[in-house]
């Protein structure tokens, strides 16, 4: 279990004072210039060292990403950009540093645009944070009126920084959707390559990270890159906000070490399952958009990347979704289908229209109304969708769907059974040939 | 030049091919529906996912492009699969998604016979279908009158959406809402208000817009397709005419890099209506102050004896802005036989003379020409009612960045932003003096283009402003070694023919004007519909529709549109081209040099020629340059310094506008309903879906 010492968001729960006096009294901003003084280069080298992985769910290294902002600008600004547009289901971590200890994501904003040569930051917050928002803005507010961003600031590193307001779009946390937001046009992911890094914002290099991954490299900078790889395994380094939601007894936001233990997490801190931990169905690891990871599967899971990758779901960010055995599971991951059919741009083909099906044939099979060869259709239907998309959405609205057929084809041939047993007016229907 | 492996053939492409152009270069087949090559990428329909050996996804193959491949381990080439069972797979799923809510209305459909979704389909497609739920439905919107919506069979390409705010310049069809209840619509569904609307009926690859005056008239497979040339402005488009029997029932597009690209106007493509309308098919004669039926010899006996009664230099003729060069030809060797110099190919008075070479009168660095132009001065002119493609070509440049135009006469939308620079000839001599701040742009600039329209022209001083504009040209560099930027921008299709040709007034001969004035007894009037002529002349009409022309003649010999007759013609380029019969001129209507030539025998003045061949040859011996049909010819660009230091004294009034109706500019399009009803729209009868 992590030490309170060594917890990098000390006021995410917000008890203490969150403002700049506050925020500075627990140790931010201490030593920022310092950072800034020894140069970009070495900025992203400790963030490399310490082996952070982007917080918001694909986990990418996030100091290889920064490298990968070319080193000496062609004459085009480079940019920052922070994605808290935070929308996945299950996930709300990133409110509550934005509500809570929005300086630590204002220091770290200082910082990354110092090592990528960026001078100016966006940070678009989802559309329905209204008081975080609000807080982001106090916090940055104060940072300007005490010298610590803007032109010329105490720091060394010329720095403004924005937040923008999303209008409430799940796409728009897709970095190049955001960015087409961010300027102005509807939020409909880019075509990659090229990439941000080299056109991103405005056609300007570009970089766009998690609220989390920035926020902690202010204290990784200062603690030492040794520190922060000293909890976790090997690949999976470092300290991580969990959100633990659903049928525990005390569902919560905690900063816990990567490669915890499943159990551990939800006994320690969720206060166990509901009705006991032989009472647990399912969980969701990392947001809708991972694939259900069975009860027995859930007994031995380490909870970080790789630790998820073993039971063939992933990590995405760490929003566990708990489900004990009162769950209508089909019905449950047919809700999730709905929230993608409903999100999908709309732009590519797959997506757009294999949403739609998936939603509907579980939306049958939850009440059982159909047939058990669809069963086998529908799983052929998401590895249609799956990896033919623009962007990861497809991927997204495909993996859940898998897992619970993967998982739980029993139970919806059960229903099937149940509701075919009985008369019904509404006959199960059968596509013209 | 970079190498890949396609299909487990090696060759060699330029490193900035998309990987679809690079498979098509190794011979494989990519289906696509949004990918368009003259339009954004935009990546979105997923059907040409290929394989590239090394990625885990299958890798949309329109929107990467080659350089951004990865070498093997080794260094060996990128290797891309089109043919393996991944993309056998992945093209099967996105046909699948695409025709799951896709209507079964293939019978109904007037895009069947010419569908990519159906064609594909029935390439890349599985046979039966697995969707059991119902099928999405969408309302059909109003886009107006050219452009019929099916909304339902929709696939979302937005092939249309970037079509019009990329090509066409307006920015009012876009896709709304999101997910499946995406739609394309125009939101508050008021008619588009582009010249080159009716081009996204071919852009679409499915049935959701479709052609509204062709619906349901025929089907594809059913047409005469004739490969033809345009005739409704000085552009020359490149045309396919679709018949069925002997009527035109549509006209499209077809490839011509040089002129039109793939495009067409709609005045171009939906006039076909008015070739059926108002049709002259039998020759008239005015009794008693009213026109009557009558038979050829009829007429011909009433011309005689008319051109009989008068001496030679009160006989005349004027040459409409549609005729073809043979007739042309045929009636300036009647004029000259029957003893006459009167003669006119400008019935608008354009102060156009050929004595002055050729370059004085042709658009010298040719439609294509403008992509090369870095500065642009439109004198008196506005492309984008005149001629709409070399509106749509400027728009092009304009959007490939660093081009500074400059407008001298109206201010109008042209599509693309300008320096409005003034109203008339002083600013113009403003820019040529130096005075005018656009003069620096122009001299920055390595080629230069000055644009004169006839706005500038068809006036009292229009051989001045020419002069004018053409030291606007010599004197910025505009015309040099490999660059002419010396370019008239006509109206007509026949204007340069009719230059070209030497229709203008001999020594001591009256222009159209005068002859239209009553400066002759018996004026030969060829399609001049556009000029009033006043009482006095015997009128001998040679035209196709009741029109002005045709109202006040004396005789009428019905004769035959440009898509009835076979002729050459000559762009506003000079570029010589071919007009094809797609079917045969109505009733007793003939085509235009036989009756000509029929005419000349009953007045005693045989012209020498029994056949268009024989007319060809002899026209090609008298001007050699009507052979060299399809390119540019070399200019002198002499003649264009030596107009420079011709000069004259230009008056102040402004440039108007030479025309106000885009869509009503000829007989034909005036008999069109389609038009008619696009005019009255572009007045401002807004026409709104009711609520």
């Amino acid at each position: 279990m992590l030490a309170d010492k060594d917890r990098i968001f000390t006021n995410i729960y917000g008890f203490h004072d969150k403002s700049l006096k506050g925020a500075m009294a627990r140790g931010h901003w201490d030593g920022t210039k310092g950072f800034i003084d020894q140069g970009r280069d070495w900025i992203v080298q400790q963030i490399k060292d310490s082996g952070l992985r982007g917080r918001g769910g694909a986990g990418f290294p996030t100091g290889l990403k920064w490298s990968f902002m070319p080193k000496q600008s062609d004459g085009r600004p480079h940019y920052l950009v922070v994605n808290a547009d935070e929308s996945e289901p299950g996930t709300c971590k990133d409110r509550e540093i934005l509500r809570n200890d929005p300086h630590t994501l204002v220091e770290g904003c200082l910082i990354a645009g110092c090592a990528m040569g960026a001078h100016v930051g966006y940070i678009y917050v989802r559309g329905e944070f209204i008081r975080e928002r609000e807080a982001l803005q106090q916090a940055i507010d104060e940072c300007y009126e005490a010298g610590l961003l803007g032109k010329g600031n105490k720091n060394g590193w010329d720095f403004d920084l924005y937040v923008h307001h999303g209008a409430g779009a799940y796409i728009c946390g897709e970095e190049t959707a955001l960015l087409e937001s961010l300027e102005g046009k509807k939020g409909q992911p880019r075509l990659k390559p090229p990439f941000p890094a080299n056109m991103g914002l405005y056609g300007c290099p570009t970089t766009v990270n998690n609220v989390e991954s920035i926020a902690v490299t202010p204290t990784i900078l200062r603690r030492g890159a040794s520190w922060f790889a000293s909890f976790g395994r090997p690949n999976n380094l470092g300290t991580k906000l969990f959100g633990i939601s659903g049928h525990v007894n005390k569902p919560c936001i905690v900063e816990e070490s990567m490669s915890i233990p499943f159990r551990e997490l939800i006994e320690k801190h969720g206060g166990g399952i509901r009705g006991g931990w032989d009472n647990l169905l399912a969980i969701i690891p990392g947001g809708a958009s991972c694939p259900l990871i069975p009860a027995a599967d859930c007994e031995e899971l380490i909870m970080d990347f790789d630790g998820t990758r073993a039971v063939k779901s992933s990590f995405g960010t760490a929003g566990v979704i708990v489900m004990d055995k009162s769950t209508d599971i089909v019905r449950a991951i047919a809700r999730i289908s709905y929230f993608f059919k409903h999100e999908s741009c709309g732009q590519c083909t797959p997506c757009r229209e294999g949403t739609g099906w998936m939603w509907r044939v579980l939306d049958r099979m939850a009440q059982g109304r159909a047939h058990k060869k669809e069963i086998d259709m529908l799983l052929e239907v998401t590895t249609q969708v799956e990896g033919h998309t623009i962007c990861a959405l497809g991927d997204a609205a495909a993996w859940p769907v898998q897992g619970l057929i993967r998982h739980f084809r029993g139970e919806i041939e059960r229903r099937i059974d149940a509701y075919s047993a009985n008369p019904h007016g509404e006959p199960v229907r059968i596509a013209a040939e | 030049m970079a190498k890949v492996i396609v299909d487990g053939q090696e060759i060699e492409v330029p490193a900035e091919y998309t990987l679809m152009q690079a498979c098509e270069a190794a011979g494989a087949e990519i289906p696509r529906f949004c990918y368009h090559e003259r339009l954004s990428i935009a990546g979105n329909c997923r059907m040409c996912l290929v394989e590239v050996k090394g990625s885990p996804k299958p890798v949309a193959s329109c929107a990467q492009n080659v350089r951004d491949l990865r070498p093997g381990p080794n260094g060996e080439p990128p290797v891309i699969n089109t043919k393996t069972p991944l993309v056998k797979k992945a093209r099967e799923g996105v046909m699948e998604f695409l025709l799951i809510n896709h209507p079964l209305d293939c019978p109904i459909c007037d895009q069947g016979g010419e569908c990519d979704l159906q064609d594909q389909a029935m390439a890349y497609g599985v046979d039966k279908s697995r969707y059991a739920e119902n099928k999405r439905a969408v309302e059909d919107k109003y886009i107006g009158p050219l452009v019929k919506t099916v909304m339902t069979r929709c696939i979302h390409c937005t092939r249309c959406v970037r079509f019009t705010t990329e090509v066409a310049g307006i920015s009012e069809l876009g896709l709304i809402g999101r997910g499946e209840d995406a739609e394309i619509t125009t939101y508050l569904e008021q008619a588009m208000t582009s010249e080159l609307q009716g081009n996204v009926v071919d852009l679409c690859p499915v049935g959701a817009l479709t052609s509204k005056p062709f619906a349901f008239h025929a089907r594809p497979w059913e047409l005469l397709k004739t490969e033809s040339t345009d005739m409704m402005d000085a552009v020359g488009s490149a045309i396919r005419v679709d018949a069925r029997g002997r009527e035109v029932m549509r006209v499209l597009p077809r490839l011509n890099e040089a002129v039109n690209e793939e495009w067409i106007s709609d005045k171009t493509r939906h006039v076909a209506d008015g070739l059926r309308t108002q049709r002259l098919d039998r020759p008239y004669l005015r009794e008693n102050g009213r026109l009557r039926a009558a038979t050829w010899p009829e007429a011909f006996a009433a011309i005689a004896a008319k051109v009989k009664a008068a001496a030679p230099e009160k006989i005349g003729a004027i040459a409409g802005d549609m005729a073809t060069l043979e007739e042309m030809y045929a009636l300036k060797g009647l004029v000259a036989a029957l003893g006459s110099r009167n003669i006119d190919g400008r019935q608008d008075g354009a102060r156009l003379d050929p004595s002055l070479g050729r370059a004085s009168y042709v658009f010298n660095p040719g439609i294509a020409g403008i992509e090369e132009a870095d500065a642009i001065l439109l004198i008196g002119t506005n492309p984008r009612k005149e001629a709409p493609l070399v509106n749509a070509r400027i728009r092009k440049r304009w959007r490939m960045g660093a081009l500074k135009i400059g407008v001298i006469g109206e201010v109008v939308d042209l599509t693309y932003s300008y320096d409005y620079l003034g109203a008339g000839p002083d600013t113009l001599a403003d820019v040529v003096s130096g005075k005018h701040s656009f003069a620096e742009v122009l001299k920055g600039a390595k080629k230069p283009l000055v644009i004169i329209g006839q706005g500038a022209l068809a006036r009292a001083d229009g051989a001045a402003i020419q002069s004018l504009a053409a030291h606007a040209a010599t004197a910025f560099g505009g015309v040099a070694e490999g660059w002419n930027g010396f370019a008239v921008l006509h109206t007509a299709a026949s204007r340069v023919g009719a230059l070209d040709l030497g229709l203008v007034p001999g020594e001591g001969g009256a222009d159209a004007a005068a002859m239209a004035a009553g400066g002759v007894d018996v004026l030969f009037n060829l399609g001049a519909d556009e000029i009033e002529v006043g009482q006095g002349p015997f009128v001998v009409y040679v035209g196709t529709h009741g029109d002005r022309g045709a109202h006040r003649a004396d005789v009428i010999l019905p004769g035959a549109t440009y898509t009835e007759k076979n002729g050459l013609t000559a762009n506003t380029e000079g570029r010589i081209q071919v007009v094809n019969r797609a079917g045969f001129a109505p009733g007793e209507a003939k085509e235009d040099w036989a009756i000509l030539r029929a005419l000349s025998d009953v007045l005693g003045v045989k012209l020498p020629y029994d056949s268009l061949a024989q007319l060809r040859a002899a026209m090609a011996n008298d001007h050699p340059h009507t052979l060299r049909v399809g390119g540019l010819g070399a200019v002198d660009a002499g003649q264009i310094a030596a107009l420079a230091g011709r000069g004259g004294k230009v008056e102040a009034a402004a440039f108007a506008q030479v025309i106000d109706d885009f869509y009503m500019t000829n007989p034909i399009a005036r008999a069109s309903a389609t038009m008619a009803e696009c005019s009255a729209i572009a007045k401002g009868a807004h026409r709104q879906a009711a609520e």
